[in-house]
This record gives structure tokens, C-alpha cells and sequence, in this order.
């Protein structure tokens, strides 16, 4: 089967859609590159290629994982399966 | 795939050996170069290296100035040179400095003469230089004279999944094979520079990466009215799903593989260690990084981008991949190497190293690369201060 969606490691709570486009409540399947592993997510939104798509519920100030390391914190509470981005997600650098 | 052991450079004087053949006029200060950029148009196959700055610089930044000027032209890309400034004293400084290589290199000032009648000296000098230059043939050279920088630009999450981790696995690949190699951005490796510190080969040069990159860092927080958010990351960059620094900076990390760095470098210095991996402290906007990385003697650069940054250098040739899909249907002219398939996963990160390597060599042999054939010649100088 096509892969949706590339995580790079297992305790990542978010994944990179790598087709054109996915649209809401596609079943997509996720490929986890660490560990060569799959798995399935529905979306709730629309996500285009390279952004990001939330594993699971996440709330604020919650820290997003990507690489297995801190990318950043959450601005706004953001649903499994929804678009995560700077409107949701800021840096915690500078 | 069994990596060939050789390619066909030009050897230099001082033993070095380039991957290009060219003859440049370098300007040494910003009102120098209508007259610098009137020889390259005389004297057909010269190149102009037209700049902004030399003028009323001082202390470090005078001295980066001056590090960058002598790095080009003693660059094994470059066969001879002719340097033209205002003023003799500065103009002199730079002849001799790239003199120390052996290659042919004449300055010339335009005080007291004028653009025409320097004009005048330097084309006869420089149809002698590119004269003798066109005789010069490529030769058999061991793969360890590639000196090879990276940096990379309008990245997205494509760059971090699969085009930056392809030059890792190059890096993987022909580090052992004894060439030198080179990675920058300092103010890009923010949130993955704990990580990035461990990564020194040795204790001296994870203190010194920390303590390049703390400094970098204090003078982002100093100058910074906001968070930085239009610049790191970009418009493109967040257009393409990088949502924070920290992001970026992983991905953008990936471009060294499993190697450790032996030394940290200031901008625009040349490598003195040996073999390997180093770190130099650069911008992340890719012409400067690129100009400092090819005035320390890198002579090619791999460049993995996401969105479709387009630079190029005027002597360094740079290799630009992709694995973004999108960019390389909508444009496919600057990208020399696609390895886009690795996100459909039908091909995987060993299989797009060696695809890499393959074009790293043909470009090292002489085939020209996007950029080259486009004619991007970005040649930006870094500027640590105001001048005096």
C-alpha cells in the first residue's frame, strides 16, 4: 500500500504527508522510518504535501515531537488528525 | 556501489586540484568593479566577481574581507587571477596573498590611471592568463581532492526526510574515503545545537561549536525586534510545513550523516586538520554561506532544497537536489539531481546517496550544473559591522 504519511520516529507526535494532498477523513497510512513500522490515522483536515498531520490529541503547552526531539510548543489545542502549523504551534526559541 | 577511487580535476601549483578552470577578476573594493567587470567583457572566458563592499572596513570585519578575497582566488577552481582596486596598498595585499599559491595573479589599481587605462593593462594581462589557462587539461586525481561544502535552502519537511539525509549518506560514504567536507548555518542549527555539540569529534571542538554558536545567538536576541519568524523560518519554508526554528534546524542537520566534525571554522577559513568533517560559522542565507565555504578552498557544494532555492557561485559549482516532488515538476531546470522517490518510497536513502555521488562525480569531471548553465554567479561577501 501507498504511504500517506512518513513519521520519522516512534515518539514522534506528528507526521509529514508526502502525497499532494491529503483530504479530511482520508484513512491514511502512516510509514514510521525509525523502526520500519506502520500505522493508520484518519484526518480531519485537509493537509497538503510537507505539512504536518497530529498523531494524537494534543493540548496546550504540550511539546511536539519530531526526529524523537522538541520542536516546539502548542499555542492552541490541536486533534488527532488535524493540521498542525504556525497557527497552532510555536517555537521556543527566540 | 563501488565508488570510483578518482576523477578528473585540475592540479594546481600548491597540489590541490580544481573541478573548474577559471580565470577571474576580482575587484577588491565595490568602485572597482565597472572597471573589473570591463575586462571580463573584453576578454572572453574571464569571469567578473562584482561585490559590494572593501571600502573603510576595519578590525574583524576588514580581516574576513580580506580572508575572503585571497580564499577565492586561491580556490583550486580558479587558474589565475587578475585583482583590481583603488587604492595599490589593499590591491597588493590580496595579489600577494593569493601569489602564496603559485598561480599566475597580477593586481592592478586604477588611481592615477583611471577605469580606461586599467582598464587597458589588465584586459592584456588577463588574455594572457586565459590563454594560457585554456591549455590546461584535466587530469586523473584521487577522490580526496574534492573538497566538498553543503548548505541548504528554501527548505521544507521534504528536505529533512529525505534530501538532506541523502547528503548524510554521501557524507557516510566518502568520508572514510579521505576527503574534506563542510557544513555551516550556525543560526540554523538553533534547538538542535545540544544535539549538533555532541557531534564533535573531540572535547575542544563540541566548546568550540557551542560556544560559535552561543555567540551567533546572542547577537540574533541583541538585534532581533520580533521572533524572528518572517526570517527562521521563511515564507517558503512555512509554505512547505516547516512550522518553527527548531524543526528546521533537525532537518537541516540530517545533511551530516553519522560524522563527527574534527574542528569549528570562522567564516571564510581554510581547514588546516586534515580530512574530514568541519563546522564553519556562517550565515544561513545561501550566497554568503556559499561564498565563505568556496573562499576556504571548498571545490564543490551540494545544495538540498525543498521549495526551489535557485543559487549558484561564480567558481564553486553547487549541486542542487530535491526530494519535493512538486518542485521538481514545476522546476525542474535547477535541480541536477531528484531523489524525490524516496518519499513514494520507491527508492531508498543508500540508493539516493549513490545517485548523488554518481552526480557529485560528473559535476567534479566537468559536466555543468543547473545553476552553471543558468548563469547564477551569487558572489556576497559577509559584513560583520558598519564600516568606519
Amino acid at each position: 500500500m501507498a504511504t500517506d504519511i512518513i513519521i520519522h520516529d516512534k515518539k514522534d507526535n506528528v507526521g509529514v504527508v508526502v502525497i499532494e494532498k491529503i483530504i479530511p477523513k482520508q484513512d491514511c497510512a502512516c510509514w514510521i522510518m525509525e523502526d520500519d513500522s506502520s500505522t493508520n490515522i484518519q484526518s480531519v483536515d485537509e493537509i497538503p504535501l510537507g505539512h504536518k498531520i497530529a498523531m494524537v490529541d494534543l493540548k496546550e503547552g504540550d511539546t511536539i515531537l519530531k526526529y524523537g526531539h522538541d520542536i516546539g510548543k502548542v499555542v492552541k489545542s490541536i486533534k488527532k488528525g488535524e493540521h498542525v502549523h504556525v497557527h497552532n504551534v510555536k517555537t521556543k526559541k527566540w | 556501489m563501488e565508488i570510483p577511487k578518482s576523477f578528473l580535476g585540475y592540479k594546481r601549483e600548491n597540489g590541490r586540484a580544481g573541478t573548474r578552470n577559471h580565470v577571474i577578476i576580482l575587484p577588491v573594493d565595490d568602485i572597482s568593479n565597472a572597471c573589473a567587470e570591463a575586462v571580463a567583457n573584453n576578454i572572453k572566458g574571464t569571469i567578473a566577481l562584482p561585490h559590494s563592499y572593501g571600502r573603510l572596513q576595519f578590525g574583524a570585519d576588514l580581516e574576513l574581507h580580506f580572508r575572503t578575497m585571497i580564499g577565492t582566488g586561491c580556490n583550486p577552481n580558479v587558474a589565475a587571477v587578475i585583482v583590481i582596486g583603488i587604492e595599490p596598498k589593499w590591491t597588493k595585499k590580496i595579489v600577494d596573498g593569493i601569489a602564496k599559491t603559485g598561480k599566475p595573479v597580477e593586481g592592478f589599481h586604477i588611481e592615477r590611471t583611471g577605469d580606461i587605462g586599467t582598464t587597458m593593462k589588465a584586459s592584456k594581462k588577463a588574455q594572457e592568463f586565459v590563454m594560457w589557462a585554456s591549455e590546461k587539461q584535466r587530469e586523473e586525481c584521487p577522490l580526496s581532492d574534492l573538497w566538498i561544502s553543503v548548505k541548504c535552502g528554501e527548505s521544507d519537511t521534504t528536505s529533512g526526510l529525505a534530501a538532506n539525509p541523502t547528503v548524510g549518506n554521501l557524507m557516510d560514504k566518502l568520508e572514510p574515503l579521505g576527503v574534506h567536507l563542510c557544513f555551516g548555518e550556525t543560526s540554523e542549527l538553533t534547538g538542535a545545537e545540544q544535539v549538533c555539540a555532541t557531534r564533535g569529534a573531540t572535547k575542544e571542538a563540541s566548546e568550540k561549536f557551542m560556544k560559535t554558536w552561543s555567540s551567533y545567538n546572542d547577537f540574533i536576541l541583541k538585534e532581533a525586534t520580533d521572533d524572528l519568524s518572517e526570517s527562521q523560518p521563511t515564507a517558503g519554508n512555512i509554505a512547505g510545513g516547516l512550522t518553527t526554528i527548531e524543526e528546521k534546524a533537525f532537518g537541516n542537520f540530517q545533511k551530516i550523516g553519522n560524522c563527527k566534525f574534527i574542528d569549528v571554522l570562522e567564516p571564510a577559513e581554510e581547514p588546516t586538520k586534515g580530512k574530514g568533517l568541519y563546522f564553519m560559522d556562517t550565515s544561513s542565507a545561501a550566497a554568503e554561506c556559499v561564498t565563505l565555504q568556496a573562499a576556504a578552498g571548498f571545490n564543490i557544494h551540494l545544495f538540498p532544497t525543498g521549495q526551489g532555492n535557485i543559487v549558484g557561485n561564480p567558481i564553486e559549482p553547487v549541486v542542487k537536489l530535491t526530494a519535493n516532488p512538486l518542485t521538481v515538476k514545476g522546476m525542474g531546470e535547477h535541480i541536477d539531481c531528484d531523489v524525490s522517490k524516496i518519499l513514494s518510497r520507491e527508492m531508498n536513502l543508500s540508493e539516493a546517496g549513490d545517485e548523488l555521488i554518481k552526480t557529485t562525480l560528473r559535476v567534479a569531471n566537468g559536466r555543468l550544473t543547473c545553476a552553471e548553465a543558468l548563469g547564477h554567479r551569487e558572489f556576497v561577501m559577509t559584513k560583520l559591522y558598519r564600516s568606519a
